[in-house]
């Protein structure tokens, strides 16, 4: 039914196409410490070489109970639930950043449970609801 | 249904077919939109600005499944070599790279109240920059190469390069990190949206899509017209 010459571009172009998708696979695995945005406390603490006082990026949940803010800096811890950082920071926080909800600091590891943020974005999650249906689903549980 | 994009049936159907759906897509779009602004509630965290969402998601989609229209069709276009597979792509690219653009600056909206920034190089993000810039390649070669069978070559790989661009942009959010949320809508699981917000997000997206057919239809006619003249004045 094909033509010899459609055939063979056809062979031609699923053999590029396969191979080019291995390589971008490759590549992106490869640069996979790049891409990530954030790195969780577990993957902080399991990480074996990890650089101190450089910018880096830690994000996770507000624990529950940890936040407090006075006039000079703001103190909280960032948890995935199974690990925790203590994070300070000295500035403004954005709108949505509050216990229970997700965070990502960007700042200086001091040590593997001590972090330094110069900058705090709230990050938000895939539910969406009105007002009233998270008061009952608050209320059930 | 390809049967239907054949030139001599398009260039039939004349305008009838767009002037029949202009009415329906402007009531749509009526329709979504009062359903958005005001008759669906705000988000329990983000209040209002959950509105931009319903403009931000299609928009999205749309410029999502436009370059995988363009990148299919520039496959098939390389091996069949159909005359009128390269200009129905033509004709859509602008569509999606307008939408893609739409997706970009209304992230950028509600990411500035909601996130604290504009603009972070995280992967949803930058791959999305790169979808937007694989739009301008694409469009810019058909601008700027004269030449019909080189413009139709070049276009046609960038339009399979940036196809794996897609699903990196779909995934990424699973992937990896990132600061953009993971999708609420997922074809595995229960949308995680209340239905009250999910239906004029619903009705804005058919509304687009309408919106965005018009216009193809309208430039792929073009593009046939400009087909044939060139071969008139050929002859």
């Amino acid at each position: 039914m094909l033509s010899k010459k459609v055939k063979s571009r056809m062979i031609f172009l699923i053999l590029l196409l396969l191979s080019a998708s291995m390589i971008i696979f490759f590549v992106l695995k490869s640069l996979e410490e790049n891409v990530v945005y954030f790195f969780s406390p577990t993957e902080i603490y399991d990480r074996p070489n990890i650089s101190f006082n450089t910018k880096i990026r830690i994000g996770g949940l507000v624990k529950q109970d940890s936040l407090s803010i006075n006039k000079t800096f703001t103190k909280f811890i960032i948890t995935d639930l199974k690990n925790e950082i203590i994070v300070t920071y000295n500035g403004s926080v954005p709108n949505l950043f509050s216990e229970g909800k997700g965070v990502i600091a960007e700042g200086q590891l001091k040590d593997k449970k001590y972090f330094v943020a110069d900058k705090i974005l709230a990050k938000h999650d895939e539910n969406y609801m009105p007002p009233e249906v998270s008061k009952i689903l608050e209320k059930s549980n | 249904m390809l049967k239907n994009f054949f030139p001599s049936k398009i260039l039939l159907s004349n305008n009838k077919l767009i002037n029949s759906l202009l009415v329906p897509m402007i009531l749509i779009v009526f329709l979504g939109l009062m359903y958005a602004l005001f008759i669906s509630p705000p988000d329990y965290v983000q209040g209002d600005s959950v509105r931009i969402m319903y403009v931000h998601v299609p928009s999205s989609f749309i410029s999502l499944g436009c370059f995988g229209f363009i990148g299919i069709a520039s496959i098939l276009n390389l091996i069949f070599k159909i005359k009128f597979v390269p200009l129905m792509a033509k004709s859509l690219a602008p569509v999606g790279c307008i939408f893609s653009l739409i997706s970009i600056v209304t992230g950028s909206l509600w990411g500035k109240p909601t996130w604290g920034v504009w603009w972070v190089w995280d992967a949803r993000l930058t791959s999305m920059l790169i979808l937007l810039i694989f739009y301008l390649a694409y469009i810019f070669t058909w601008k700027y190469v004269k030449n019909f069978e080189r413009a139709n070559k070049i276009s046609s790989v960038i339009g399979i390069i940036g196809l794996f661009n897609l699903p990196v942009i779909k995934y990424s959010v699973d992937w990896w990190n990132t600061l953009h949320q993971p999708s609420s809508i997922t074809l595995t699981s229960a949308p995680t949206i209340h239905y009250t917000m999910l239906v004029p997000l619903i009705i804005m997206f058919l509304g687009m899509v309408v919106y965005s057919l018009i216009i193809f239809l309208m430039r792929y006619k073009t593009e046939l017209m400009k087909l044939k003249l060139d071969k008139k004045n050929q002859k």
